[in-house]
């Protein structure tokens, strides 16, 4: 693996600290006019999702971290890892409870999911921004309430539960922004 | 009066801190030539020619130095005065910065009581284990050093200039000895400082003034150190500036001079976050 000085730091590079794999997030060059410089560096450790910072010298270097991001299918859950398939080379990875995480949440057979890898072992799992799930289970809908703005608990094909206005009914599909787990729209089938 | 002075040298500045970019030399031959660091050099042959007080607004290019407040190419405004004193200089300084930034206060500080007063700590006094516990107490440390000057300009870029107050004009000066780079030495109350001054504002650093080194001899005894340092690091020895020697033993008339980064003036008087924002085109889309 390459290594890299505190000049080619740039936000994303993936090193090795401390033998953690970690994502640059921020990288501030420091320098008196006189004296010295220094790198102020933020990192997430891919492993803990912790953000560490360490200040460098300039000019120290780390070696480059075997990390990677692919798009990737998901297969299936066999009850203790979740499957998942590179669409082009067919290669399959299977990622523990850790590596999934939230995005447990909006796994659906099929729908592409951003994985990355670390020496080729799931580190995690990015689910897209959007996804489109089916309610398997919810209260009837009421019609004529639209514009009161009430909610409800609504029981997804995932098992997530995720908050919809009170006219969805069960077996509709709806869209969901999973960064912040909240109901979109409906989405006409 | 204001002067031009050329942006290629035959030899760059020797301190370790400042690495300049090196070019070909135009006209062939084995020896490269520099892109000046700063127009001091070529300024103070002028001075030691007879040229009176005189400025210039140029650039000047530093190696490596690239991030939120330094582009590698910037601009300089360098002056020299051979009718003020060192607290005249610092005077006509902080003016400059108020027609840019307005008519802030001004808070001066020595460079002792800047650290008292933001680290709690005598920075001529403490041991270089105190400054080191100092510095790993507050961040994260990837190296260590027996550099005691490594360790005040770290806590320098990163707890006293943050530390400042965002609304004062802030002047520190009679920096330690050891980075007095080409300021006079004199002693005060017992401790050798250097007659140098730095400008902050908002916690970014924007001049740095001198009572300008006289003596050839101590010029050629820092030039040694620098290159003992350089050797050390396992730098390079950049050769010695043997026209800035000749005019020094000429004779340099007693005179006060200041660097100061146009660009970060512009940046403060533009609420400028990044010097991106005040260069049309920064390193990387050259």
């Amino acid at each position: 693996m390459a290594s890299y000085s505190t000049n080619e730091f740039r936000s994303g590079l993936k090193v090795m600290l401390d033998g953690e794999p970690c994502s640059i997030l921020d990288n501030e060059f420091v320098k008196p006019g006189k004296g010295q410089a220094f790198n102020r560096v933020k990192l997430r450790n891919l492993n803990s999702g912790r953000v560490w910072e360490r200040t460098f010298k300039s000019g120290e270097s780390l070696e480059g971290a075997d990390v990677m991001d692919q798009e990737m299918e998901y297969l299936y859950n066999d009850g203790e890892f979740y499957h998942f398939m590179d669409p082009n080379s067919f290669e399959q990875v299977q990622a523990d409870a850790k590596a999934v995480g939230d995005a447990k949440n909006w796994l659906k057979e099929q729908d592409l999911f951003t994985v990355t890898l670390y020496n080729g072992a799931p580190l995690s799992v990015t689910p897209p921004n959007f996804v489109e799930l089916e309610i398997v289970e919810t209260d009837p809908g009421l019609k004529g309430d639209t514009a009161q703005g009430g909610t409800k608990p609504a029981h997804l094909s995932t098992g997530a539960v995720v908050k919809v206005p009170l006219f969805i009914s069960q077996g509709e599909v709806i869209r969901i922004d999973t960064r912040s787990g909240e109901y979109v729209s409906r989405v006409k089938s | 009066m204001e002067v031009e002075t050329p942006l290629l040298a035959s030899a760059p500045v020797t301190d370790p801190n400042i690495d300049a970019i090196t070019t070909a030399h135009p006209a062939g031959g084995e020896h490269p030539m520099y892109l000046q660091t700063s127009p001091e050099f070529a300024m103070k042959r002028l001075l030691a020619a007879g040229s009176g007080s005189i400025y210039q607004i140029c650039k000047a290019f530093r190696c490596g130095e690239r991030g939120r407040r330094h582009n590698p190419e910037f601009t300089m405004l360098e002056w020299y005065r051979t009718d003020r004193d060192f607290g005249g200089l610092i005077d006509e300084v902080v003016a400059v910065v108020q027609l840019a930034v307005g008519s802030q206060p001004i808070l001066r500080l020595t460079y002792a009581e800047a650290f008292a007063r933001y680290c709690d700590l005598d920075p001529f006094g403490a041991s270089l284990s105190e400054l080191r516990d100092y510095a790993a107490r507050n961040m994260e440390l990837s190296f260590d050093s027996d550099d005691r000057d490594l360790w005040l300009q770290l806590l320098m870029s990163t707890q006293v200039e943050p530390a400042m107050p965002e609304d004062h004009i802030v002047v520190v000066s009679d920096f330690p000895a050891s980075q007095a780079a080409l300021a006079k030495v004199t002693c005060v109350d017992g401790r050798e400082v250097a007659r140098r001054f730095e400008v902050f504002y908002r916690g970014m650093e924007l001049a740095n003034g001198y009572d300008e080194l006289r003596d050839a001899g101590e010029l050629l005894r820092r030039i040694r150190r620098d290159h003992e340092v350089r050797q050390g690091a396992g730098q390079s020895l950049p050769p010695i500036d043997r026209l800035l020697l000749k005019a020094m033993q000429a004779g340099l008339p007693q005179c006060v001079g200041v660097a100061m980064g146009l660009d970060r003036l512009v940046m403060l008087s533009n609420d400028a976050h990044r010097i991106d924002e005040v260069i049309a085109f920064p390193l990387e889309r050259c």
